[in-house]
Formats: C-alpha cells, sequence, structure tokens
C-alpha cells in the first residue's frame, strides 16, 4: 500500500467520451521562465494529468483529456498562472454516466 | 440567437438548475435554461444518492419513470487502515417501502430524464451553449447573459446561477470569490460494471436493494477526504475525494489514490473481473455555513453547489441544491406576483426563505466541523483509523495475553499517539463541532 503504485492514467481517459475542439484550448498557462508553486502542484493534483514539465522546466498544458472538473482552476486562477475557460458549447468531455 | 426577453435565464442543468427552471415554467413564467453539455447531464458528475422527499416537492410521481438505481436499505461506514476496516453498518428491512426513502442514480441519465420534465413545464432548454459572461447595467444589476453562439446575447428580469461548484460567471461579475483549495474537495471516480448477479451476491442484496459504503482512513494518506463504494443495478461507483489544499501539500495524485483505494484488501473483491467504462473528476463543496456567499443581488440569485451548499458531514448535496432551486424559483415568482422589480432587497426574500428550510438549518448546525476536519487531518484521516484498527485486532486475537493486558496496550496506544490532553482535546472539539 505504501509503495508508489504505477498507474497510467492514459488507460483511465481511454474510456471516456470527448468532443475535441481542435486548436482552441479551454485552458492556457501563463508564459513563464520557472513555474510558480501552485503551477508545480498542478503536476500531480490533475486529475486527468493534463500539465506536464517540459525539457525547459517549465510547465505546459495538453488539455484534450480534461474532465472539467476545475481543480486547476481554483488554484492557478487566482494566482495569475493559467487563464481558464469552459470549452465552447458541445464540446470537452461528454459523461456517459457522471 | 434568441431575441426574445425571458422572465427567467436558469444557467446550468444540473440538480438546482433543474429545480429552478421546472419551478419557474410550472408557475407560468417564460423561462430559458442554458446549458453548456451535449445534454442536461453530459457535464455533471455525482456518486450519485437521490433523495426522494425533495425530488416529490417538484416530480411527486417520480418512481414512475425516472431511471433509478437500486433503493438504499444499507449504509456501510469503514475506518480504514492498510490491510484492515472497522466497519459500521446500517441495514433496515423497513427501507424496502412503498415509497424508499434515497436511491442510487447515475446522474447523465437521471439528468436527462429531469431535464425532459422541466421542457414538459414549458421551459425552453438550449444545451451546447456556454454562457460566456453576466451582463450587468451601468450600476451593476445583472440583466442578462452572454453566450458563445453568434449574437448571443439574451435577457431577463432575473438570471439563476446554477452554474455549479466552480462558479466561474459570478466570481468573475465580482458576485462572489472563486472557492479557496481549501474549500474544495477533488474526487475522482470510477464506474465498475458487473452482472447484476454478481453485484447483489458481493453486496448481499436481493432485487433492486442497495447499499453505499463510505470510508475514512489511511486511503487519504493523511489527506481530509473520504472513499465511497455505491452499488448501481450493473455498475459499481467507486470513487475518493480529498481537499485540493491537501492535494496540493501532498503531491499525491488523485489517480493514484483510486487506484489504492480499489487495491484495499477490503475493496478489490467488490469490483474483481469488473469492467471500467468511465473516468471522471469533480470538484465538491466542502467550507460548509462559513463558505457560503452572497445568494442575491440586483437581478440575481445563486443556488446548489454554485452557492457553495453542501453538507459534508452527511454527505448530501444534491438534495440541498435541488431544494434551494426550488426555493429560489418560489421566491421570484412571489416578487414577480406581486409585479415587484428584481432588485436585491425584493430577491432576499430568497435567502429568508432558505434560511427557514432544512438547508440552512443543516449547515449552520455543522458550521464548526469543516474547520476542525481541515486542520486536524493527520489526526483525524490517520492516527484514529490506524488506532482503532489496533484496538479492534487487539480485541478478537486470541494469543494468551490476558484481556487486562490487552485493554492496557490499547489505551497505552492512543495516549502515546495523541496524549491524554490530545485526547480529551479532540473529543471536546469533535462533540462541540456536532453539537
Amino acid at each position: 500500500m505504501t509503495t508508489e503504485l504505477s498507474v497510467r492514467v492514459e488507460d483511465k481517459l481511454f474510456q471516456n467520451r470527448y468532443l475535441v475542439d481542435a486548436g482552441r484550448a479551454h485552458i492556457k498557462v501563463r508564459p513563464h521562465e520557472a513555474p510558480s508553486p501552485a503551477l508545480r502542484s498542478l503536476l500531480t493534483a490533475c486529475p486527468a494529468r493534463c500539465y506536464e514539465l517540459n525539457d525547459k522546466g517549465q510547465v505546459e498544458i495538453s488539455a484534450d483529456g480534461c474532465v472539467e472538473c476545475g481543480t486547476c482552476r481554483i488554484i492557478g486562477e487566482p494566482t495569475g498562472d493559467i487563464e481558464w475557460n469552459y470549452p465552447r458549447g458541445g464540446y470537452g468531455v461528454l459523461f456517459k454516466f457522471g | 440567437m434568441i431575441e426574445e426577453r425571458f422572465d427567467a435565464i436558469v444557467i446550468g442543468a444540473g440538480m438546482a438548475g433543474n429545480a429552478a427552471a421546472l419551478t419557474l415554467a410550472q408557475r407560468g413564467l417564460k423561462v430559458l435554461q442554458l446549458e453548456r453539455g451535449e445534454y442536461a447531464g453530459s457535464k455533471n458528475v455525482q456518486g450519485a444518492i437521490l433523495y426522494s422527499e425533495m425530488l416529490e416537492k417538484l416530480v411527486p410521481n417520480f418512481r414512475e419513470d425516472a431511471p433509478l438505481e437500486r433503493h438504499l436499505v444499507e449504509q456501510r461506514f469503514w475506518m480504514m487502515d492498510d490491510h484492515s476496516h472497522v466497519g459500521l453498518h446500517y441495514r433496515s428491512d423497513d427501507f424496502n417501502e412503498e415509497r424508499p426513502n434515497r436511491y442510487t442514480i447515475i446522474r447523465a441519465q437521471f439528468d436527462k430524464w429531469f431535464s425532459k420534465k422541466v421542457q414538459e413545464a414549458g421551459a425552453l432548454v438550449v444545451c451546447e451553449t456556454t454562457v460566456t459572461e453576466l451582463v450587468q447595467d451601468a450600476y451593476g444589476k445583472v440583466i442578462g447573459v452572454r453566450t458563445d453562439r453568434p449574437g448571443g446575447q439574451v435577457h431577463a428580469d432575473v438570471v439563476v446561477l446554477a452554474e455549479g461548484v466552480t462558479g466561474l460567471l459570478g466570481a468573475r461579475a465580482h458576485l462572489r470569490k472563486i472557492p479557496q483549495p481549501d474549500n474544495v474537495a477533488l474526487a475522482v471516480k470510477e464506474m465498475h460494471f458487473l452482472p447484476r448477479e454478481t453485484i447483489e451476491a458481493r453486496f448481499n442484496l436481493k432485487g433492486d436493494e442497495g447499499t453505499v459504503i463510505e470510508a475514512v482512513g489511511t486511503i487519504s494518506r493523511g489527506m481530509t477526504g473520504m472513499g465511497f463504494i455505491y452499488a448501481n443495478k450493473e455498475c459499481v461507483s467507486l470513487g475518493i475525494g480529498c481537499l485540493v489544499s491537501d492535494f496540493q501539500k501532498s503531491g499525491e495524485s488523485p489517480y493514484q489514490l483510486i487506484e489504492r483505494f480499489k487495491r484495499h484488501p477490503s475493496v478489490a473483491p467488490l469490483i474483481e473481473g469488473s469492467e471500467v467504462k468511465e473516468y471522471s473528476a469533480h470538484l465538491i463543496p466542502e467550507g460548509g455555513y462559513k463558505a457560503i456567499p452572497q445568494l442575491f443581488g440586483d437581478g440575481w440569485v445563486v443556488v446548489g453547489d454554485a452557492a457553495q451548499l453542501n453538507n459534508a458531514v452527511h454527505r448530501e448535496g444534491s438534495n440541498l441544491a435541488m431544494t434551494s432551486g426550488r426555493i429560489a424559483a418560489e421566491a421570484i415568482f412571489q416578487v414577480k406576483s406581486r409585479r415587484d422589480p428584481m432588485t436585491k432587497e425584493n430577491l432576499s426574500l430568497y435567502k429568508t426563505m432558505l434560511d427557514q428550510s432544512f438547508v440552512m438549518k443543516d449547515l449552520k448546525k455543522y458550521k464548526d466541523m469543516p474547520t476542525l476536519l481541515h486542520t486536524q487531518s493527520q489526526n483525524f484521516f490517520l492516527t484514529y483509523p490506524q488506532l482503532v484498527s489496533k484496538a479492534m485486532q487487539n480485541f478478537v486475537r486470541v494469543d494468551g495475553t490476558s484481556k487486562v493486558e490487552k485493554e492496557k496496550l490499547t489505551l497505552k496506544s492512543f495516549v502515546s499517539a495523541r496524549s491524554w490532553t490530545g485526547l480529551f482535546g479532540d473529543a471536546f472539539r469533535f462533540a462541540r463541532a456536532w453539537r
């Protein structure tokens, strides 16, 4: 129980249905040199692991697997780290069960 | 998009929004309801438990055609450490009644049904439309909404904000603040499909009987949080949620947490061989009474999760949502009937009526509970569950140690973990917050 589990969130997201609004990401990360603690925390807190570090040590987002929970907005909008909007009507995750 | 003017615009088609739109339409008001999902429910996530009493007030004969899963005859609370759980079960045949009290539901399906009732009552429901902004006049009065449809500005006398927990629009219009990370929990959930008979055998159920397991302990890794397992007809909803601030501090990831919960020896046999068909996540308001924002203003009211109306102790949210939506609609109807304008002063009737309902009374009762549990998470979610589990094992394991010696050992484990002052302090603080 205490050892780290190797879980691929991609395997979980694979079950979900999405209608991706190509070229119109609904979340944007503000350009930065080094990520703030708040922005860094999104690397682990995002339940869909949309946030990743690039090779320059900056946080990037790929919102295609986003489940629209709003966690990153609560953490990162007040600090100015991210810009968060709902996807356009009809786009994004489409829950079959919810 | 829509040229005409409405008596009311309801933003969102969850429990609160549907309750509000239905009530307003039933009273004869001209209602527009806007939903960003493909259909009502496609963006909504809940455990989920439905409370009959609150739905009966809106749709009295809902049992005839609502997509219900199982009526609950049993509630299990588990206190878990890594290898065990100490359980409190309540099961009663009294819950096998003609009009059962609580049901498990699947929100996407239920909300679609609820939305149909709203449309039948005469409201105009427009899906696949995201409201991007509230439209305010020069004095700050809310007079309509702007949407992502071309030319999508619509006006109404009053806007009901049922936009959900993150409350984007209200915060952007400075009607309230964005929720704090220590006042919201992030829950992740999976839908595990199994044959009906397998679920009934594993959970000891007959026919449409259902059960709920709620679990605290080492599963949340010292964070303030809770796991849940709900039996539906042909699937099991399994999830775990913890405070967003605790996720931030601990660096734990939600998908690892749910994976660990699933592999716990008490949980794994319940879902063995299941097919997972969906992974979802959602925020839950946890701040209680003290986190409730301003509920009304010139041209607007806020209901449901957007108003942070959730009873974290009893895990009740959708009934508070339905009730606040209905009461807000009734208040709006009363103001409208008197031909009064939808001013802040007149809409304060909503708050007055809500204060008299169970919604505010219950939240007020537990007003100190969130602070207690959120600041003492290590004690309540890690130390005590481990101590209780050890005490139980000590109690039942027969190993030749005398019972007097066993009791001494148990007592010693509690005192050395928390000290006498700590134990009395925790008991006192808990009792006071509960009262």
